[in-house]
């Protein structure tokens, strides 16, 4: 019976925090429709977000290129087919992990960010304030980071896979000693639009998965500072498993739209 | 606690005239579990500050909250400005709260902004042009004492300094009602002294209607006691046995509002909770 009611909690809890997240989401979104919009800080946002990140992603997706490139490079040769290492490499950074990376990255860095930075001003009562202020705390806070963080991560996704089939190139030439046009030609000539519509497509989703989760995490802290830290870690696995799940969800209906 | 005790000659002041800035009325409010308070109904008049008295714990600053609508009752009207804010939607209430300024606790100030961009808030918000904001912001810091502090970050702010460039923050709009939340808690004596004295410049210079949660004793009967003198530029006590008419007091105990009057009926109150707080 305690167990059967410990089910029952849990799942009245979980279903009410999906009606609270959709419900905090579907606002946030729709703030962007409805003056006042807050220009001034979704340029602060996307300077904190994206042009922050760009060490990170730069990192990530050079090293993951060549990790790509070494990887396949030793499978392909026993097939005598280490010719289509830029093609491997392209195909897979632009479809799938220079998203994917880029969404766990920045989602690392960003939502707990924002799920911190946002708890603390509820523990501090900031947010109250901001009420008192007559200033609604969705449109000056959350509505930013979301548009910010949409929009940013597009353009560091581009910014990962350019660099990540850089590395590949890197560990082709350097390392494997082929040739670096092959690979590039190779690399150029395999994509097809539905590809680059495929890595451009999942960004804008990743981007609304991490920012309004760090931010509805952030705005529901209570707790004090301990608070803070739970709302922080909640943030960032839920945003992170979603990505991957997410992720999943798109690729299999992409594939379906535009079979290979 | 010596003022307590003298019988309360009262000033001529001008009594409170017309509807009440606030009102609530058979107010209950609860958060997941048994109510914070129940049945709680008073009004605050233009032009009146009302002192909040009670344990800590026992919901006066949950009651300050619920006066600008940032948490909502359970039963019972809550009126701002003449209108009922019980049920009003969140976009509604911004404007309403607009009117009014509230000091938190802690300060809450925006750590990432200037104390500057704090006291301007509103202003900024409103697109104010940038020379008229710096010259109201240098006038409410001078009005708290803190002009210097016009570029520094909250961060290298003191505990009664951030409390006084909140009061700044409260009052630059002109606000129709102000809500105090504990505004001297945690500080010393002399720091508590400045702010009170600013809150009874505040009542006796622009007639601003407030209520000021607080559970030291002390500062309340300060404010009934003392008047603020604009030609010696401070506050200064009243004669022996005089009070201030429109400063009155509430008492919170155990969920219930257990004292509504004037310092003369606090002191002479039978109420077994009210005689134990004042000893």
């Amino acid at each position: 019976m305690i167990a059967f009611n410990t089910i029952d909690r849990t799942v009245k809890q979980i279903v009410l925090t999906l009606q609270e997240y959709s419900l905090f989401a579907g606002s946030a979104l729709l703030n962007l429709f409805r003056p006042p919009i807050y220009w001034t800080d979704f340029l602060i946002q996307c300077d904190v977000i994206g042009f922050g990140s760009i060490p990170i992603v730069i990192l990530s997706g050079f090293f993951t290129g060549g990790v790509l490139a070494l990887q396949s490079s030793a499978t392909l040769s026993s097939f005598g087919a280490t010719a289509v290492t830029g093609r491997f490499v392209s195909l897979t950074m632009i479809r799938e992990l220079g998203a994917v990376l880029t969404g766990i990255m920045v989602s690392g860095r960003n939502a707990s960010s924002m799920a911190s930075e946002l708890g603390s001003m509820v523990v501090t009562e900031q947010i109250d304030a901001m009420r008192a202020l007559g200033v609604d705390p969705m449109r000056k806070l959350v509505t930013p980071r979301l548009f910010a963080t949409i929009f940013m991560l597009l353009c560091l996704t581009i910014v990962a896979n350019a660099f990540g089939i850089m590395g590949g190139a890197a560990v082709t030439i350097v390392l494997n000693h082929q040739n670096g046009t092959q690979y590039f030609s190779t690399a150029y000539e395999s994509l097809r639009y539905p590809d680059i519509l495929q890595g451009l497509f999942k960004p804008l989703f990743f981007g609304y998965l991490i920012a309004s989760i760090g931010c509805f995490y952030g705005m529901r802290t209570t707790g004090g500072t301990e608070g803070v830290g739970r709302s922080t870690i909640a943030a960032v696995v839920n945003s992170s498993v979603l990505i991957i799940f997410v992720d999943f969800l798109i690729t299999h209906i992409l594939l379906s739209l535009f079979p290979s | 606690m010596s003022h307590a005790t003298t019988p309360a000659t009262e000033l001529p002041s001008p009594a409170p005239q017309g509807s009440p800035v606030v009102a609530l009325r058979n107010v209950t409010v609860a958060f997941d579990g048994p109510p914070v308070f129940e049945d709680v109904s008073f009004d605050v008049a233009p032009a009146e500050t009302r002192i909040l008295l009670g344990p800590a714990g026992v919901g006066k600053s949950v009651l300050l909250k619920l006066i600008l609508g940032l948490a909502p009752p359970l039963e019972g009207s809550v009126y701002l400005f003449g209108e009922d804010i019980s049920h009003m939607p969140e976009q509604d209430l911004f404007a309403l709260r607009a009117r009014a300024g509230m000091v938190f606790q802690e300060g809450a100030l925006f750590d990432s902004l200037t104390v500057r961009d704090n006291v301007a808030y509103q202003l900024i918000q409103e697109q104010v042009p940038d020379d008229e904001i710096d010259h109201r912001v240098h006038e409410a810091l001078r009005f708290v004492g803190l002009e210097e502090t016009f570029a520094l970050y909250p961060a290298s702010l003191s505990g009664g300094m951030r409390r006084r460039v909140a009061i700044a923050r409260a009052l630059i709009h002109q606000p129709e009602l102000i809500l105090y939340d504990s505004p001297t808690g945690g500080l010393d004596p002399v720091t508590c002294d400045t702010i009170i004295e600013l809150i009874v410049k505040q009542r006796d210079v622009r007639a601003t209607p407030s209520l000021l949660v607080t559970h030291r004793l002390q500062d309340a009967f300060t404010l009934c006691t003392h008047r603020f003198d604009s030609e010696q530029g401070r506050m200064v006590p009243l004669p022996e046995g005089q009070t201030i008419r429109n400063t009155t007091f509430l008492m919170l105990n155990e969920g219930h509002l257990i004292f509504d009057g004037s310092l003369h009926e606090l002191v002479h109150s039978q109420d077994a909770f009210v005689r134990e707080f004042l000893e």
